[in-house]
């Protein structure tokens, strides 16, 4: 007995061909995972409860298939354990298998009839089986043996006899294009294009070494720190020396200090290699001219690179995709005629442009993966990302430059064209493919049920209904996406107090932090106005640089839900310039290194922004109860002076007058007229972000150092500095002192405070900010007469755990944005942390906490 | 308890006849020496009188409104029973200021006086007194001149002193309180009526809390003089506002009101994408009422049936010509609101299937329910869809269509988010034909009722002449490899242009585009080459794998 080993790619499709009784599942449970293994027959047993029901068969099958395809979308090795015996259910899965991009491999169990024939008798569940069936799914075996290669099948392995079956042993093969063990580091290199000599000066950029021939040639080049160069094809064409950069590259690959995908020029020269008719047209004339001086012996040499290049490679642990012409995610990695072609030539809408040329199709656009995706094929001026894909084809044939990635840096390095080898058809197109002007967002990235991944606080989940509120605020009412890196979050109150009297007290606040286990606090006065975040520019050239900005705009002010503070861009201007003029006085450009600043601000009044709630809501309820109570307690008096038993019935009332009038003062206090934005104050109380990095991780007194310089240097009286307290919540005096603070603060009419971990405590557990209302204050939320203790006594029973858990929630998310913005990542990954604090601003909470 | 107070004075004074003022207290069936306090369905109701001699009376009668308990009762309740979206404010109105909740107390304290009965004086309660009655805080929307407007009529001398906002902040003007003394000779009963209908209307409040068989009741308390009354229709009207405020509330969407409340803001600034008919702006008072430059959109409400073809109908009539001219089937309604174009185009069998879409939650539930999705039969229902999306936003479902309406769309869009727009439409979506409506400004001068300067509508971003929107529409069209051609909607005014202007963009340019970043210009051999591949991709994939 001879051991017979059967190579299965990692990722295929096997589809097991036999008679009943020829032992598929037999072989398939001894070489298989059993959840690999799809079986017919399990899968009639669970849509008919009779694994041996030829009329479920129908039904069946759709049920196979469906797994089938569900577990080659997610690139799991899949084995079929059916008959098979009919080409009609062969073409399905190999259908199934193309659609998946994944090769479809046949093993072929060919037992004799008599064989499979007891086998079946010997089975009660078989033994009304006809007697017909297994002659006859023998004949269709038999005639299917010659045709399964013509069917597409990758590989058709075919085990006679029941001897050979016992023997096989199942191997499986990598894919050629799985190189995810390799990592690296990368030098990843646009496209050549027969620029030789450019080439050789990048690769020495780059730390390499070029090695030359005896005629001083170059034949191949190796890094001392032992990286590896990735060609991202069009090696050839257009360019002065196509010969000498394949003598190079092929030189780096067979001595592995390289790898190289094809690009169209390879395959093109390839196809013409091998004798095929092709118009030497675009550079190709060039390439044939110049290997008309190449010796027969090198050219043969290059036909066999040349057709052994793998379409693109998966590499760095799945980190770093490489083709030539960009790869949606779902071909990473997989095999197919389509997938190899995308990979060459890319996709097109299908259109034609004012040339009769196809019309490119923008699939970076779309592009949502995990793995950085490198390519060329499409020259522009500048490399750039977009959508965590990047095109290095910076144009070196038509003068422009040659550029390498270098890999896990992210870095590019160029070198430019020593002269313009080719003359273009056309100017180089101005951006990467698809261009930045209305690049939009996609509505798969924001809607449904979501979940976002966040560094600090793991996965947050989002409800549909709460997508569904903040899609209608995003699209109808905020800014630019593109101008909007953060929301704040909401904040959690103190737990309740039980003081008499009391319902928010700053005890409870240093008790909570302490049980946190945060010992250095600091409390900031907590501004009366509406929450402002300034996103202010130093220039419109930075504002058009970092976010696109439109012309005449040097960053915004929006509010909580993102809409713009101001209704005239010319007021958000004029408030950006003096902003502006205070963080250049501070010198904050310089020292932060950066033309952009992101800060967290309150803007005041609160009449600039709430006039509307004033008006309807607020002073509404003064109006009306200044109105009603002298006439009331007027009529009261006079019955009581008339004898009649109004004593209680006055008394009650004139306590709520009191109120009423207290609740009038409350919002007066945090009200005063303005002119635009003459009369505003702006309170900023964090920088959150300033270029390539986030600072919401700072200690908060250093940032409200940086905020005091800022309100130092103004000189138009809109900065509003924060006064502020650092407290130990572990010390008894400490607290007291804190205690004190507030109550002063509160005293004068001050809002309240909000108290912070020193040290901002990212992780999801820690709550990055509590606030203590004062006294006075709450008047505006709970209505004028909730100080009394019947009052009280109801409010106490809120239950404050959901908007603790919210806060958490939001705070990661907006720490998640920031971060995703510092690091460049894509539009849509910023926007997606962004747009989930939103719609989490829109869950059931008691909006007075 | 958070209690407070309501209040109101009726005072009457000796007859010529000599009957005495006190006798009030028997009309009233009020002792004039007791202090009574009743419980109605929103809190305490004390009567008092603060002053009883025969030449003079005066009953007083007190409403304690716990506010509290109106929360608690609507709709809104968050976790741990607390309430939750700004439908529910501890800081309220209600408590201070006459309203409807007034009217119900009134008629459950006096309801005797009311239908005018006394057994002990019947003539009395037949006869008119002379009578002053005092409400300090009354809710009035539409101030004193509607007041006077309402109550003169009906034989009342009015004063109606507006109450400031507050006296601190002038500017802020007047609040939508006035201070109401009303003097005349009335019966009673009629008198208790008139107030028991006309606070209701008068206060013609945002959220409703009286609940909607109290007010078929209120309206039926008018028998007797309000069918002679010349605000008739108004009085009608608000209380018809009424009922779809009622329908408004059980449209709400909670989450949006939480964000307008995060925002410090009113819910209807977020949530206004459909009208609100009981927010309109004075239709009442306003004199061209139904002339309204833009009578489909937001707040200006529905055009009653019967008169000519608004613009509204024009401008749907006007599509539908667009569409059918092109041939189109398969219809994107962009912006599709309460559904109205989507209900003409299932008029049409020619077109198999018609998507909706909206970024308004509340649009496309006034949608489903307007077309009755429901009800419809399998078949039809499968030729209608509705889905909440957002032109902001490339969407994959938009693709593949034969045309996309949007109409009155774009001038809601702020101009710097327009590009993407443009791109999720015609880059991305790239229906054979789009056709775009919006307001051509030029024509605004026409309108009378619409100030100098001012938009049609409040949530208009922008609106174009005639002469900005052909060039936003030929920029685009060139940009994405499309032709446009434009067309009047409305009377087309020689000076002005017509009142609605409309492109139709059919895709695939006949005369060369402006070549953009997307339109790549590759070499025609690789278009070969590629032909060609695709046709022997098992072999050429073959081949890789054998050489590989």
């Amino acid at each position: 007995m001879t051991t017979n080993t059967l190579a299965v790619p990692d990722l295929s499709l096997v589809v097991l061909i036999g008679s009943s009784g020829s032992g598929k599942s037999t072989f398939a449970r001894r070489h298989f995972l059993p959840t690999q293994v799809v079986s017919s027959d399990a899968c009639r047993g669970m849509v008919s409860d009779d694994e041996n029901d030829q009329s479920a068969s129908g039904d069946a099958f759709d049920l196979l298939h469906y797994i089938t395809a569900k577990r080659l979308a997610a690139g799991r090795l899949t084995v079929v354990d059916a008959t098979n015996v009919r080409s009609e259910s062969r073409k399905a899965l190999v259908r199934i298998a193309r659609e998946h991009d994944v090769l479809p491999v046949a093993i072929v169990l060919d037992v004799p009839e008599d064989v499979c024939a007891g086998r079946n008798a010997a089975r009660p569940d078989r033994a009304g089986m006809p007697a017909h069936v297994v002659p006859r799914q023998q004949r269709e075996l038999r005639r299917s043996l010659r045709s399964l290669e013509r069917e597409g099948f990758r590989k058709v392995h075919v085990l006679r006899g029941t001897e050979a079956v016992e023997a096989a042993r199942i191997t499986t093969e990598k894919r050629y294009n799985d190189l995810r063990h390799l990592t690296g580091p990368f030098d990843v290199v646009g496209d050549v294009h027969g620029c030789r000599s450019e080439l050789e000066t990048l690769l020495g950029r780059l730390g390499y070494t070029v090695e030359r021939d005896g005629d001083g040639r170059a034949v191949g080049a190796r890094h001392p720190a032992g990286r590896t160069a990735v060609f991202v094809g069009d090696l050839v064409d257009r360019g002065p020396d196509s010969p000498g950069v394949l003598r190079l590259v092929m030189g780096m690959v067979e001595a592995g200090t390289a790898l190289c995908v094809p690009g169209n020029h390879e395959n093109k020269f390839a196809r013409h290699l091998r004798g095929r008719s092709v118009r030497p047209t675009h550079g190709l004339a060039e390439t044939i001219e110049q290997f008309g001086r190449e010796s027969g012996e090198f050219t043969e040499r290059v036909r066999a690179f040349l057709d052994g290049l793998v379409s693109h490679y998966v590499l760095d642990g799945g980190a770093l995709v490489v083709c030539h012409a960009g790869l949606p995610e779902k071909y990473h990695g997989r095999t197919s005629g389509r997938v190899r072609s995308f990979a060459l030539y890319g996709d097109t809408t299908g259109e034609t442009d004012e040339y009769g040329l196809p019309v490119r199709y923008p699939w970076a656009e779309e592009y949502r993966g995990g793995a950085a995706v490198v390519y060329g094929h499409t020259p522009t001026p500048v490399a750039s990302w977009v959508n965590n894909t990047i095109c290095l084809d910076t144009g070196c044939v038509f003068g422009g430059k040659l550029t390498a990635l270098r890999w896990p840096e992210r870095e590019t390095v160029e070198v430019a064209a020593e002269r313009v080898w080719y003359e273009p058809v056309r100017p180089l197109v101005p951006d990467a493919p698809g261009g930045t002007d209305g690049r939009p967002l996609d509505l798969r990235d924001v809607v449904g049920r979501r979940t976002v991944e966040t560094r600090y606080a793991g996965r947050i989940a989002v409800r549909e209904e709460n997508a569904a509120a903040a899609l209608e605020v995003m699209s109808r009412f905020a800014v630019d996406p593109r101008m909007l890196p953060y929301l704040p979050p909401t904040m959690a109150p103190c737990p309740t107090s039980r003081l008499d009297g009391w319902l928010e007290h700053p005890a409870e606040v240093f008790a909570a932090h302490l049980a946190d286990g945060v010992r250095q606090v600091v409390c900031e006065e907590k501004h009366m106005g509406s929450r402002a975040v300034v996103l202010v520019c130093r220039d419109e050239k930075a504002a058009r640089g970092a976010f696109d900005a439109p012309g005449g705009t040097t960053g915004t002010v929006y509010t909580r839900t993102g809409r713009p503070f101001f209704d005239d861009p010319a007021a958000c201007e004029a408030l950006l310039e003096r902003v502006r003029a205070a963080v250049g006085g501070a010198g904050l450009w310089e020292e932060l290194d950066t033309d952009w600043l992101l800060l967290d601000a309150e803007l005041m009044p609160w009449s600039l922004k709430a006039s509307g709630l004033l008006r309807t809501q607020y002073a509404a309820v003064g109006a009306a109860s200044g109105a009603a109570f002298p006439g009331a307690l007027a009529a009261l008096e006079a019955a009581k002076a008339r004898g009649a038993d109004v004593g209680g019935l006055l008394e009650a009332q004139r306590r709520r007058a009191a109120d009423a009038r207290a609740f009038t003062d409350a919002y007066r206090r945090y009200c005063w007229e303005t002119d635009g934005t003459e009369g505003a104050r702006l309170a900023p109380f964090q920088v959150l972000a300033a270029r390539g990095r986030s600072l919401a991780g700072l200690p908060h007194d250093e940032q409200l150092a940086v905020v005091d310089r800022m309100v130092e240097h103004d000189r138009t009286g809109l900065l509003a500095p924060t006064r502020r307290l650092v407290v130990d919540t572990g010390d008894e005096a400490s607290v007291a002192e804190g205690v004190r603070w507030w109550t002063e603060l509160t005293e004068a009419g001050g809002e309240g405070m909000v108290v912070k971990p020193l040290r901002p405590v990212p992780g999801g557990r820690v709550q990055p900010g509590i606030k203590c209302r004062g006294r006075e204050y709450l008047r505006i939320v709970y209505g004028p007469e909730y100080t009394r203790p019947e009052n009280l006594a109801r409010l106490r029973s809120r239950s404050l755990g959901h908007k603790r858990s919210l806060a958490l929630r939001e705070y990661a998310l907006g720490l998640e944005a920031l971060e995703r913005f510092a690091a460049g990542e894509p539009l849509w990954r910023v926007h997606e942390a962004v747009f989930a604090v939103l719609a989490l601003e829109s869950e059931p909470v008691d909006p007075r906490l | 308890m958070i209690l407070a107070l309501v209040f109101l004075t009726i005072s009457t004074t000796a007859t010529d006849a000599g009957a005495p003022a006190t006798d009030l207290g028997f009309l009233l069936h009020k002792h004039p020496d007791k202090v009574q306090a009743f419980s109605t369905s929103h809190g305490r109701a004390h009567v008092f009188y603060p002053e009883a001699t025969p030449e003079r009376c005066t009953a007083a009668l007190l409403l304690e409104v716990d506010p509290v308990a109106l929360v608690r009762r609507g709709k809104g309740r968050g976790r741990g029973g607390a309430p939750d979206s700004a439908l529910a404010q501890y800081v309220n109105d209600r408590p201070y200021a006459a309203s409807s909740l007034f009217a119900v107390a009134i008629a459950a304290v006096f309801s005797t006086a009311m239908h005018g009965r006394c057994n002990a004086m019947p003539e009395r309660a037949a006869a008119p007194l002379p009578l002053r009655i005092e409400i300090p805080a009354l809710s009035a929307r539409g101030g004193a001149g509607l007041v006077r407007a309402l109550l003169e009529p009906l034989g009342w001398q009015v004063e109606a002193e507006p109450v400031a906002l507050d006296e601190q902040f002038p500017q802020w003007g007047d609040s939508r309180y006035v201070s109401l003394v009303l003097t005349g000779e009335q019966r009673l009963s009629d008198a208790l009526r008139h107030l028991y209908v006309l606070l209701p209307v008068l206060d013609d409040a945002k959220h409703y809390w009286v609940a909607p068989d109290e007010v078929d009741k209120l309206l039926r308390s008018g028998s007797g003089w309000l069918e002679a009354h010349p605000e008739r229709d108004l009085i009608t009207r608000r209380y018809l506002a009424r009922r779809r405020a009622l329908t408004r509330q059980a449209h709400q969407r909670l989450e949006l009101a939480r964000l307008a409340e995060a925002d410090d803001t009113e819910p209807e600034t977020l949530d206004n994408a459909v009208p609100d008919d009981n927010a309109a702006p004075d239709a009442d008072t306003s004199p061209d009422a139904g002339t309204s430059p833009d009578a489909d959109a937001p707040s200006d409400g529905t055009a009653p049936d019967g008169r000519p073809a608004t613009l509204a109908e024009q401008r749907r009539a006007a599509v539908l010509e667009a569409l059918r001219a092109a041939g189109a089937r398969r219809v994107l309604d962009l912006g599709c609101g309460e559904g109205r174009l989507v209900s003409e185009l299932l008029k049409d069998p020619r077109f198999t299937e018609v998507v909706g879409m909206d970024v308004s939650a509340r649009a496309l539930s006034y949608a489903a329910r307007n077309l009755r999705l429901d009800r419809m039969t399998e078949r039809q229902a499968s030729r209608v869809r509705l889905l909440q999306g957002s032109l902001a936003y490339t969407d994959e479902r938009l693709a593949g269509y034969d045309a996309a309406v949007l109409s009155e769309v774009v001038e809601h869009v702020d101009p710097p988010r327009l590009p993407a727009l443009a791109h999720s439409v015609f880059g991305a979506a790239r229906p054979h034909t789009v056709v775009v409506t919006t307001p051509n400004r030029e024509y605004n001068v026409r309108w009378e009722s619409l100030p100098a300067g001012r938009v049609r509508h409040h949530d208009h971003r922008f609106e174009w002449t005639r002469g900005e929107f052909r060039d936003w529409a030929e920029r685009t069209a060139a940009q994405y490899g499309y032709t446009v051609a434009f067309g009047p909607v409305g009377p087309d005014d020689p000076e002005v242009g017509p009142p609605t202007q409309l492109a139709a963009f059919t895709r695939g340019a006949p005369a060369p585009a402006v070549t953009t970043d997307r339109t790549e210009r590759t070499d025609r051999t690789e278009r070969t080459d590629r032909t060609e591949r695709t046709d022997r991709t098992d072999r050429t994939e073959k081949n890789e794998e054998a050489a590989a």
